[in-house]
């Protein structure tokens, strides 16, 4: 007798469910949708809702529905026409703040989506998209970093009267060469209470009496990632502008990024917004005129000038620059230790520190403003030339009442929230003077060769999987017939599980599956070849069933495992679509070993087990 | 139905020396082709760019290499892909060396000069810092599988097996790139994945004929190794020959509908398919028969009193009568 008990039943059918119900969003499709997110990356207001569902009546649409999320507002609707016409609706009235991009937004059920069940992410080769991989110039940014201790350096001795013969950047260090020993003491000792991040040791040099300064490893270490998460800031910002639905940009190694832009063809216009930089400016308020009556008449006063802020709100800041993004060291989001309300730490540098000093002690109560300027490279055309040229973007992300005079580092308070605070660092960092980058590697699928990729992956998928079904039915008769019920299930369950884990799925992962199907059988295979064995050396079928599963059991195991190395040091060198491959190949391997071991084994055990008396098997 | 009889008593180890030979040149045959033709590297290893685009109708080719060469560009290759509107151009890595990821763009321009109309189907960029590293990586990624792969077979069975198994391997990754290599296929990333792939499988196939050798030698009481090893063949043979087609089968499908692209990938694993399954039958365990494999080697360690297999519970052929 081969009889499983209920609960191996149970947690079969558990399985299958599962299955099932984790697979079923890819059969749903998309629907046409028009996203609204932030230009800057703040939360929306949910006032926003009704202003988009007024723009939507308007157009005299339908819409399927309206999602309202802190990050971003989706609408769908039933038609790509629908899609266009609102998506240049919106633009035009919600302005530069915000970001409409065009989105195809999975139509998972409601009672699915209530699962966490979502359909699998397609990969750029599928949908059709830009990739690029860029490379961080850290050279650059070191020696960056060490004209700035330089520019340091020399402030700090000019301010403490500290007479020195120079300060220059001498390849990895930092050197300083003073008159007298007296002189290099109190120098050494001042540099080591400003500048902690310096390691000091002295030497002689033929007349002079030198310090050398060198950057602690762990500073240059941390410094470097800061510029790197500065770049990846300011791409993001960038990707925003471009108004792409679902982009991706993350770390890579130490010093590469990778943007993926999904629907994006244009790729020049893409690399030129990319490649675009960034800085920031500090300036006085001037508190003495009008700014609506300036932007009212045009009568700018002189010494001002006038901008407008995030709100739209007109301001007068003066000409006069406090400090810039080349002297903003570091911004943080943390909270007001006193208070406790969010706030943003920042850093400046001792030329932007003794400049901020001096300002905010004749200014305390008067207000400060943060000016965010992007050099952003356009192309227009003039008498149907292309022209490129660059536009100055201004723009005033934030005013701030100066409390008390302050240098190098100050805190900006009366934030809204914790994310609003995370969010001006952010911005402050971004608009500081990061590294430069290179396109080292860009990829662009075009939407027909996305679509036949598709296409061809699904066809041979199919064509595969049936040609597989036919042999092994042939071959092995009722038992091939319970082993393709088992490969159709794990191909069931390697497409729930890739959607669970929010894989993307391309175009080597599609072969992953196929090739997961052909080696799939295989457990079944011997397990069958197995139990004829048992046959032909005269066992009884119930035994020869027994045996045959008992026998194959470690061989499948061990040809398995090995595979699996396979698998995973494919998945730990390769890079994009090999390791899409990898992990479709892994997650076949573990789920083909289950179907085809135990999930067989429970219909056989149902077929055959239960009589008494079985003549012959249907093998 | 049975494709290979049940009972067959093919005297696979008395044709080894026969195998032996034919897997000597084969391997021969391949280093020489690597050599004298070596591997057509694909843009993920040199670095360049590559265009695809379709135009609205057949170009002709030399207004495209035209088009090109004013535009300043040398050294490149403009080739018909798949049908003949759709054309490839490829660009050397210099060229990406000193203008960027510049290159497409103005390149796309000189394209669009003989007409305009056209499509773009894919563009890659990849600098030359990239194609070293993956190169690297690549050969990195084969040293680990078969080191991990050596570990974990002399763990499961014992040292000369693993050592069988990676000279079957060995010579699988030879013979499939000396293939690629005559037949002249673009070597990219996704043909490394192939080959790793290939490795996975043609273990697999070693593997089990391995897992029947042991219990062979363990439940035998007669014969010798060289018999045993025949007879454990012999006993898998038709195990062997169906997963080999069902995995042919969806490769086959692959390779002629699953596009261009993955051509090279399909085209390496179905050679590997092959190589791996003759490899797994005269290479791996004839490396370990020459190794001198012996039955002590997998005697498992019986504890006395214990472990001692239940007469009743055998099956038939087992029982000691």
């Amino acid at each position: 007798m081969n009889r499983y008990p209920a609960w191996k039943y149970i947690l079969l059918t558990a399985v299958v469910a599962f299955g099932i119900i984790y697979a079923l969003p890819n059969l749903f499709g998309d629907d046409p949708a028009v996203q609204v997110s932030s230009a800057r990356g703040f939360e929306l207001d949910p006032a926003l809702q009704g202003v988009v569902e007024g723009i939507v009546e308007a157009e005299e649409i339908e819409p399927k529905s309206t999602e309202f999320t802190p990050d971003r507002l989706m609408v769908r609707v039933d038609s790509s026409t629908q899609q266009l016409a609102l998506a240049d609706a919106m633009r035009e009235q919600l302005g530069d703040a915000y970001v409409v991009a065009l989105n195809l937004a999975p139509a998972t059920p409601d009672w699915l989506r209530a699962l966490n069940a979502s359909p699998m992410v397609l990969g750029l080769d599928l949908q059709g998209g830009v990739h690029f991989l860029m490379e961080v110039d850290m050279e650059t940014a070191r020696s960056q970093q060490l004209e700035r201790f330089v520019d340091d350096i020399r402030n700090l001795l000019r301010d403490q009267s500290i007479r020195y013969r120079s300060v220059r950047a001498d390849r990895e260090a930092l050197v300083a060469e003073l008159r007298t020993p007296e002189d290099r003491q109190t120098a050494m000792t001042q540099i080591a209470l400003d500048l902690p991040e310096l390691e000091l040791e002295t030497f002689d040099g033929g007349e002079t009496f030198n310090i050398r300064a060198t950057v602690r490893p762990e500073v240059m270490t941390e410094l470097q990632q800061t510029a790197l998460q500065q770049n990846i800031t300011t791409l993001r910002n960038r990707v925003n502008e471009l108004g792409v639905a679902e982009p991706i940009i993350q770390q890579q190694g130490a010093d590469r990024i990778v943007v993926q832009l999904p629907g994006v063809q244009d790729t020049a216009e893409a690399k030129r917004i990319l490649g675009a930089t960034a800085t920031l400016e500090y300036r006085a308020v001037d508190e003495q005129n009008d700014p609506y009556e300036a932007q009212r008449t045009g009568r700018v006063p002189p010494q001002s000038r006038l901008y407008e802020t995030r709100e739209g709100e007109p301001i007068l800041l003066s000409r006069r620059l406090i400090a810039s993004g080349d002297n903003l060291t570091s911004a943080s989001a943390g909270f007001d230790q006193q208070t406790g309300s969010p706030m943003v730490q920042v850093t400046l540098d001792a030329v932007g520190a003794r400049r901020m000093f001096d300002f905010t002690g004749e200014n305390v109560g008067n207000r400060m403003a943060v000016v965010f300027i992007e050099q952003r490279p356009e192309t227009t055309i003039v008498d149907g030339e292309e022209v490129r040229e660059t536009r100055r973007v201004e723009e005033v992300i934030s005013v701030a009442v100066v409390r008390e005079p302050f240098g190098r580092q100050f805190q900006t308070t009366g934030l809204g929230s914790a994310r609003e605070a995370s969010q001006l660092a952010l911005l402050l960092r971004a608009g500081a003077l990061a590294a430069p980058v290179e396109i080292i590697e860009e990829r662009t699928v075009g939407p027909s060769l996305g679509a036949d990729n598709i296409e061809q992956g699904f066809n041979s998928v199919i064509i595969g999987f049936c040609l597989v079904l036919v042999l092994m039915a042939i071959y092995y008769k009722v038992f091939g017939l319970v082993a393709n019920l088992a490969l159709t299930i794990n191909l069931v369950l390697i497409v729930a599980l890739l959607s669970m884990i929010g894989a993307t799925l391309t175009l080597p992962g599609i072969a992953g599956i196929v090739l997961t199907v052909g080696m799939a059988v295989d457990a079944n295979v011997l397990i069958f070849e197995r139990i004829r064995e048992e046959l032909r050396l005269g066992n009884t079928p119930q035994a020869a069933i027994r045996a045959g599963y008992d026998k194959a059991f470690s061989t499948i195991a061990d040809a398995n495992v090995t595979t699996l190395i396979a698998a995973l040091v494919l998945f730990m060198f390769g890079t994009g679509p090999v390791k899409g491959f990898a992990v479709t190949l892994s997650l076949g391997i573990v789920t083909s070993m289950f179907t085809a071991i135990f999930g067989t084994r429970g219909v056989i055990n149902l077929i055959y087990g239960g009589r008494k008396r079985v003549k012959s098997l249907a093998l | 139905m049975d494709i290979i009889r049940n009972d067959t008593h093919i005297d696979f180890m008395a044709r080894r020396k026969i195998a032996l030979v034919f897997s000597a040149v084969l391997i021969l045959a391949s280093i020489g082709s690597l050599v004298t033709r070596g591997l057509d590297f694909g843009l993920d290893f040199t670095g360049g760019t590559l265009i695809e685009i379709s135009y609205p109708e057949a170009p002709d080719l030399a207004d495209v290499r035209g088009a090109l060469a004013e535009a300043g560009y040398e050294n490149f290759s403009v080739q018909t892909f798949g049908t003949s509107r759709d054309i490839v151009v490829r660009l050397p890595p210099e060229v990406a060396a000193e203008e960027g990821a510049d290159v497409s763009t103005v390149a796309l321009e000189a394209l669009e000069s003989v007409d305009a109309g056209l499509e773009v189907r894919r563009v890659e960029f990849v600098g030359p810092q990239i194609g070293e590293e993956l190169a690297n990586q690549g050969g990195l990624a084969l040293l680990y599988a078969l080191a991990g792969i050596l570990l974990y077979v002399s763990f499961r069975f014992q040292w000369r097996f693993a050592v069988g198994a990676v000279a079957a391997l060995i010579h699988d990754v030879i013979v499939v790139l000396g293939m690629i290599s005559l037949f002249q296929l673009s070597f990219d990333l996704t043909v490394v994945a192939a080959l790793l792939a290939v490795i996975g499988y043609s273990l697999n196939d070693t593997i089990v004929v391995y897992d029947r050798l042991r219990e062979n030698f363990r439940v035998k009481r007669k014969g010798t190794a060289k018999e045993l090893t025949n007879l454990s063949i012999n006993q898998m043979l038709s195990r062997t020959v169906m997963t080999s087609l069902t995995t042919l089968l969806v490769l086959i499908a692959l390779f002629y509908f699953g596009g261009e692209i993955i051509h090279s990938f399909a085209y390496t694993l179905i050679v590997g398919v092959v190589v791996g399954t003759y490899s797994s039958i005269f290479v791996a365990s004839t490396a370990a028969l020459v190794l001198g494999v012996s039955k002590q080697d997998l005697m498992p360690v019986v504890k006395e009193g214990a472990d001692q297999p239940d007469q009743e519970d055998l099956p038939a052929r087992f029982r000691n009568t």
